[in-house]
């Protein structure tokens, strides 16, 4: 895709393409080329000077059982995540579809926690849940559950996998609800016509018509959950009880900051960039897919 | 789908049912927090708590506004304020020259600048914060707005939608405009701005809600107080160890921390959802 | 006002010629309708007066200035394009106004060019419509308004009337005619359409392939065709092209030379009695006339137009067809005319 038309000029898109090019330079390029710089080394304890190590951060931290133990923490954070957000939001779509009366109303009630920020949903659900005052805290034990998330470790992953799935519903059902209505009524019609029930005809013939959407959205929430979902973290559990809820965008921050490991932490920046790449590169094949329908 | 195909009957009543049972599970949260934001300290700390609104409404936010945490909350927001705009017209800005650069212009490292640009498509700057924080140090950037707009002005996705925009504005549209005289310039300022009016004011939305919900970037960057955001602000307000901490105020700014932004997208909305459908095509 | 020269233009992108040097000289305030079937480099040579698109080598004078590397707005010309491409955020005024803007006009001078083009467009009630609230001949008008309004020395055509119907594309030739009649502008015209080419210009260039196989008068054109391909192209339906020898005993044809006849010139006579001998395929009656369809003996398929009234000849028979030897063209094997 290449205009036909172009301006003759030898230096106005130059003068046009360095704004973004000297930000992307500065706050980008430099801080990745830094961090892979910094990778190959370990700062003396006194930071007066560094040692080459080569890929011995790498060593380091692929032998660290907590670094692969936040990778598998990370892949349990997702999938919970997406799957939860993504069912519920999909269930959701599929009724406001079908309602033919007031799906506009329905759509404007569930799209606003979109602009809700990761931090302030943790705060939201870390007071709902807090173990001595929460109130659903309380209704647990009322029921006769204990509920502290900043003992349990499994409790404090369902807490913060809430928080963010919470969050995320109103994008996915914004992406369903459009993927569903695209679909030809004629289709649905046609299979009705045939016999077809409900729920037959949305796992036989909607689902399936879908499936582009879905792709999309789970390509959405994963790099969702990944890296926007530190807030969520930061403010319900601080990646506790005993880094149960440690995901690696976390651990980053908290080796650089608060560990002020940065050989580590730099090491771990290198180990997301490549993460990151191979998602944009999926997501990018998928975005040159639908450009191009 | 809906349609002929079951029109009426109880499956429709049912999808209602289940609409509104969905949205009071996904209310809930903003209601207790509202709940929360007109008691008092008291009435939270026994639980259970009210589950119906009390009378100190006017009087918790008066205090967060006004006195808040390490800064008082009106200040906050002014700084989230100021981050979401900056953040938000820098990107729409500087994305818009360079799409329109490397659109409409033929010149030496035009693929090469744009492989650069696109490289930072979806690269956070929670994965690179080290060495982010280090180069905004470098650059004396901590406790000042610039450090809090400039580093996450970079966007790959805003350059690229407006990228394909000007993609499907037909070509004899320049051509007429470079008969009828016009340069470069002109023609930018003249048909392309007006013809990208709505795009601007979706991808507006959009950028607005991700400015003003930045909160690492923030939490690294201020140090003074009196540069905190919101957003970050709010969690210096949270419990610590077994100090007490008066809920009611918190809960006050949770609320005005996300009024902003869904004012917007409900103000809104039909841009938000044109938005961000599209910046995500 | 000003004349046209085109002087060996060539145009190549990278190493693939397009245009293979034409030669062109247009008076002041003549029509010319530049003809050809699509790809033939009929746009590309408009864009290249235009200066829209490079030019490759040659020279392109307008008004006896070489134009080849000014800009489009320093060349005096103005130009309708095929989409009408207005800008869809500006007023029909606007849209019509907004290259007087930018060369500085005047306000008051522009306000009266536009009211003065849109009285003669008839756009006068529309003028502060959006253009997605016109029809497309008005979208039309106003994109001639657009190029009236520049006095520009040249205005240049680019398919202009292939987005309407075929009522309004009538209608708008004779207007468009009309118009540069009456301002007297040079103009230079493209299009696919050879009934357009034949009853707007003055002169034709009929295009093939990067090359001008023929200039000239619309009339001279369709009875002089200079090659083979030209004779298709003009007239419809096109020029009859036999094979083989059409009687023993006349000049006997070059080996792959062919003869070219309008359909008009031919009549039906009995089996035998004519310099050749058909079977009719099918007719069609189009009213004031019938076009009959047959093969030779040879498989040349033929075409003979007859008077309306006629009674149609029946599918099978065998007719003869008679031929004024002097309306009988004869083209070489490489499709130029033979003998000049």
């Amino acid at each position: 895709m290449e205009k036909r038309v172009v301006f003759n000029n030898r230096w106005l898109p130059y003068l046009l393409v360095a704004p973004q090019l000297l930000v992307t330079l500065v706050f980008f390029f430099w801080p990745a080329g830094q961090a892979i710089y910094q990778s190959a080394f370990i700062p003396d304890p006194f930071g007066l000077s560094t040692r080459f190590v080569g890929f011995g951060n790498f060593e380091y931290l692929f032998g660290n059982r907590y670094y692969r133990e936040s990778f598998l923490t990370t892949a349990v954070f997702s999938v919970l995540v997406t799957v939860s957000s993504m069912s519920l939001a999909l269930w959701l779509a599929v009724l406001a579809d079908r309602v033919i009366k007031g799906s506009g109303a329905y759509r404007t009630l569930l799209i606003w926690p979109y602009a809700v920020a990761p931090a302030i949903a943790g705060v939201l659900w870390l007071f709902m849940f807090n173990p001595f005052t929460g109130i659903i805290a309380w209704m647990l034990g009322q029921m006769g559950y204990t509920w502290n998330h900043t003992l349990d470790g499994g409790q404090a992953m369902a807490l913060v996998v809430a928080a963010s799935a919470w969050k995320q519903i109103s994008y996915n059902f914004l992406f369903f609800l459009a993927g569903l209505q695209a679909i030809p009524k004629s289709v649905i019609e046609a299979a009705a016509i045939d016999g077809a029930s409900f729920w037959r005809r949305f796992w036989t013939i909607v689902f399936p018509l879908l499936s582009p959407t879905t792709f999309f959205l789970l390509v959405v929430n994963v790099i969702y959950a990944f890296f926007d979902t530190f807030g969520v973290i930061h403010t319900i559990t601080k990646g506790g009880p005993e880094q149960s809820t440690t995901i690696l965008v976390y651990k980053v921050f908290s080796d650089g900051f608060v560990g002020q490991d940065l050989g580590s932490s730099a090491a771990q920046s290198v180990v997301l960039l490549v993460l990151v790449t191979i998602l944009t590169v999926v997501q990018f094949r998928f975005i040159e897919r639908r450009v191009h329908y | 789908m809906s349609g002929m195909v079951e029109k009426r009957g109880v499956g429709t009543w049912l999808s209602h049912a289940g609409l509104i049972l969905g949205i009071a599970v996904i209310c809930f949260p903003i209601w207790i927090a509202f709940v929360a934001s007109t008691v008092t300290q008291a009435d939270l700390v026994r639980p259970p708590m009210p589950l119906l609104p009390g009378p100190h409404l006017v009087k918790n936010y008066l205090e967060a506004l006004l006195s808040g945490g390490d800064a008082p909350v009106w200040r906050m927001l002014l700084n989230s304020l100021v981050m979401a705009l900056g953040i938000t017209i820098g990107k729409i800005v500087i994305s818009i020259l360079s799409a329109y650069a490397i659109v409409y212009f033929r010149f030496r490292f035009r693929m090469f600048f744009f492989w650069l640009i696109f490289m930072t498509l979806m690269l956070p700057v929670e994965v690179r914060i080290v060495p982010t924080y280090e180069v905004a140090a470098n650059l004396g950037l901590l406790n000042s707005y610039t450090g809090l707009i400039l580093p996450l002005i970079a966007s790959a996705t805003a350059t690229f939608l407006f990228r394909q925009l000007f993609m499907t504005i037909p070509d004899e549209l320049t051509e007429a405009a470079r008969v009828d005289g016009a340069g470069p310039v002109r023609f930018f300022i003249d048909i392309l701005l007006p013809m990208s009016r709505t795009n601007i004011a979706a991808l507006f939305v959009i950028l607005f809600i991700y400015g003003w919900n930045q909160y690492l970037w923030p939490l690294l960057i201020t140090t003074d107080p009196s540069m905190n955001t919101v957003v970050m602000g709010i969690k210096q307000m949270l419990p610590t160890g077994d100090q007490t901490v008066e809920w009611p105020v918190i809960m006050a700014t949770a609320l005005l921390a996300m009024l902003p932004p869904v004012l917007v997208v409900f103000a809104m909305q039909r841009l938000f959802v044109k938005g961000l459908v599209e910046s995500e095509k | 006002m000003a004349d046209i020269k085109l002087e060996a233009i060539r145009k190549s992108y990278g190493r693939a010629e397009v245009i293979h040097g034409i030669d062109a000289e247009i008076a002041d305030g003549e029509f010319i309708v530049i003809v050809g079937p699509s790809g033939c480099g009929k746009s590309t040579l408009l864009r290249m007066v235009a200066g829209l698109e490079t030019i490759t080598s040659g020279d392109i004078r307008i008004g006896g200035r070489v134009v080849n590397k000014l800009e489009p707005r320093e060349r005096d010309i103005a130009m309708v394009f095929q989409n009408y491409a207005l800008y869809p955020h500006m007023s029909v005024f606007d849209n019509m106004a907004y290259g007087l803007k930018i060369a500085n006009v005047p306000k008051p001078e522009i306000a009266e060019r536009v009211a003065e083009a849109a009285r003669m467009l008839e756009l006068e009630p529309y003028l502060d419509r959006k253009p997605r609230q016109l029809s497309g001949g008005q979208r039309q008008r106003v994109a001639m308004g657009r190029a009236i309004v520049r006095k520009p020395a040249v205005f240049l055509f680019d398919e202009p009337l292939s987005n309407l119907d075929a009522k309004l594309r009538v209608q708008m030739r004779l207007e468009i005619k009309a118009l540069q009649r009456k301002l007297g502008i040079t103009a230079l015209y493209v299009t696919h359409d050879q009934v357009e080419a034949m009853t707007l210009a003055d002169r034709m260039i009929v295009m093939n392939a990067g090359v001008a196989e023929q200039i000239g008068a619309p009339l001279e054109v369709y009875a002089n065709p200079a090659t083979l391909f030209v004779a298709g192209f003009i007239g419809s339906p096109p020029m009859n092209v036999i094979r083989q020898e059409i009687r023993p005993g006349r000049a006997a044809l070059a080996p792959g030379a062919v003869i070219g006849v309008r359909p008009e010139h031919i009549d039906l006579v009995v089996p035998g009695a004519g310099l050749i001998d058909f079977d009719v395929g099918f007719c069609e009656p189009l009213g004031a006339e019938t076009l009959v369809h047959g093969t030779t003996d040879a498989g040349d398929s033929l075409v003979v137009r007859i008077d309306g009234e006629t009674p149609l000849p029946e599918a099978g028979t065998r007719i003869g067809l008679e031929i004024d030897p002097a309306r009988i063209l004869t083209f070489d094997p490489d499709g130029r005319r033979a003998g000049g």
